[in-house]
């Protein structure tokens, strides 16, 4: 109310009293009365009223900083490399089979099995463990046949921490880079950025940890280790379920505890909170190492795996032709026991297994990068 | 009336397209049921089935394997993206020797036409439901349409969506995977068949 408004009132109400009422005195009183209430409601009111203003209002109309619009929203043009694209690849092979091949000739056997993609190297891991020395990424010759002899996504492998063995690989077009523990490791200290990469990426784990720092450095598919080339699936199994019991182990937690464990396994919070969130690893996850028969790739499966990859279990096989179509069969049917009976049906013998308790700790592969 | 909707879960992203035609029968507000076909008996008596992204050549075995090629054709709608677009096609370039196709809807694709995963790409396509984020992975190319086919989206100057109704069915394909980003595809799959389709 206007300071004008506030003295007039008790005037007019003067002007009232001494027309209804003769009596001077009680002109006064009913006068000084009611301006002395006004007068309280003033300064009682008054202040209390400026300082809320301070407190709850701004003093003057902030100037309005206009929002950044949003692109009309027109065709755009293609953008390539995306995450979102690399781990759009990883997507549409789940449910599949990805196989070790080391020639043309055992690539188009995969492809025909019915494998989702072929793994292109010079040795499968059971050989590289055997011949001992330093192995790295394979002749871009033999990988440029392979390329050219099938129609399915090709992954190469190069060494960990190897970036430029992951330029060559890009530079030849392969569909997938594996930046393997198989091989030798380059660098003890870091993994490949492959965020730098237009090529998706997969890694191996053993435990969560390790998948989510991989999938902070830009993997846009992981796998579990195992122990590549023994053909024994007891290391792929105790990865699998170190993970998943990881990610159990997430649910419910409060904030805090989400930080400790960021902290602990050296990833960002927001990572953790995610996998928390999906109750499941955010990239595609398959099995690897030491996957031989159709039982072993429905046993990963049934374990949560979104596919497996075969090393040496195919081409190590008595029949590797049998081996792989069975395995492919396993693999789409693998919660469907008859189905994989009939899966496991005369496909000769199996690769010859390693235990994996007689391999020195220092030759495993799983050590290897974490 | 609740629809039974299935999806080919042999082998590739099936998880993603449940997903997505869940999202979409929710927004529709229509009651569907999904089902995940894994054998020749989870084919009977759907009112139509979604064949996922993946890899033609494992999807076109498996199938064969299973015998399923011509309980497929007797569904009356199907929605094909990428790998699931390839089944469908009738004319198909770069096929492995020995690969079966259900030779349903009366287009041409190129499989990985594109070329490697080096050359897959993200883009805003305009398509005749709305506007999409289209990812194309390793994907075919559309390049040729019969006479009966709508196309529903173009990249660049190449068909990528198209639909087509042969009598009683409907064969909607896609060169890209909406299941990634969006249910507008699904939506116009599950609304194929009613009479708000033969209004539009």
């Amino acid at each position: 109310m206007d300071n004008d408004v506030i003295f007039k009132i008790p005037i007019l109400f003067a002007s009232v009293h001494t027309i209804a009422m003769p009596s001077k005195r009680h002109l006064y009183c009913g006068c000084i009365i009611t301006a002395v209430s006004m007068a309280r409601k003033k300064i009682f009111k008054g202040p209390m009223q400026q300082r809320r203003q301070r407190v709850f209002a701004p003093q003057q109309p902030q100037p309005e900083i206009p929002l950044r619009q949003a692109q009309p929203q027109q065709p755009s043009s293609p953008v390539f490399g995306t995450f979102d694209v690399k781990s759009g690849l990883a997507q549409m092979l789940k449910g599949g089979v990805i196989m070790d091949v080391t020639n043309a000739a055992q690539a188009r056997i995969a492809e025909d099995a019915g494998a989702v993609a072929v793994m292109a190297l010079e040795r499968v891991p059971s050989d590289i463990r055997k011949d001992g020395g330093v192995a790295r990424m394979s002749d871009p010759l033999m990988i440029k046949e392979i390329l050219a002899s099938v129609s399915i996504p090709v992954m190469a492998k190069c060494r960990i921490g190897h970036f430029a063995e992951a330029q060559i690989l890009q530079s030849l077009n392969v569909d997938f880079i594996d930046e393997s523990e198989v091989l030798t490791p380059a660098d003890e200290q870091f993994h490949i950025n492959k965020h730098e990469f237009t090529v998706p990426f997969v890694c191996g784990c053993k435990n969560l940890g390790e998948a989510l720092r991989r999938i902070h450095e830009g993997a846009a598919m992981m796998r579990t280790k195992g122990e590549a080339g023994t053909g024994n699936i007891v290391e792929a199994i105790r990865h699998i379920r170190a993970v998943n019991s990881s990610i159990a182990s997430l649910a419910n937690r409060r904030n805090v505890e989400y930080e400790r464990m960021a902290q602990e396994m050296r990833v960002p919070y927001q990572l953790v909170l995610t996998t928390a969130k999906l109750g499941r690893l955010p990239v595609v996850n398959f099995a690897a190492g030491g996957i031989a028969t159709p039982a072993d790739a429905s046993m990963c499966m049934q374990l949560g795996c979104d596919g497996v990859f075969v090393g040496s279990g195919i081409f190590k096989s008595s029949e590797p032709e049998k081996r792989a179509e069975a395995i492919v069969n396993a693999v789409a049917n693998f919660a469907d026991a008859r189905a994989l009976a009939k899966a496991s049906e005369g496909i000769g013998e199996a690769m010859r297994g390693l235990d994996v308790k007689e391999i020195p700790h220092q030759n495993r592969f799983s050590f290897r990068g974490v | 009336m609740n629809m039974r909707i299935g999806i080919l879960s042999l082998q590739g992203d099936f998880a993603e397209h449940s997903h997505a035609t869940l999202s979409a029968a929710y927004r529709l507000n229509t009651p569907c049921t999904i089902v995940h076909v894994r054998t020749k008996e989870q084919l009977e008596g759907l009112d139509g089935l979604i064949m996922p992204g993946g890899e033609s050549t494992t999807m076109s075995k498996l199938l064969l394997r299973k015998g399923m090629f011509s309980e497929i054709s007797k569904i009356p709608k199907i929605l094909g993206t990428c790998a699931g677009a390839i089944m469908m096609a009738k004319k198909v370039e770069g096929a492995i020797p020995g690969q079966h196709f259900l030779s349903l809807m009366d287009i041409g694709v190129k499989r990985n036409a594109y070329g490697s995963q080096a050359s897959s790409f993200q883009m805003r396509l305009k398509t005749s439901l709305g506007d999409v984020d289209a990812t194309f992975i390793r994907a075919p190319l559309i390049n040729f349409l019969g006479e009966n086919v709508k196309p529903l989206a173009y990249a660049g100057e190449n068909p990528v969506a198209a639909y087509e109704q042969v009598g009683n069915s409907h064969y909607l394909a896609c060169a890209f995977h909406p299941e990634l980003s969006t249910t507008l595809f699904h939506e116009f799959f599950l609304k194929l068949g009613s009479n708000e389709i033969a209004q539009q």
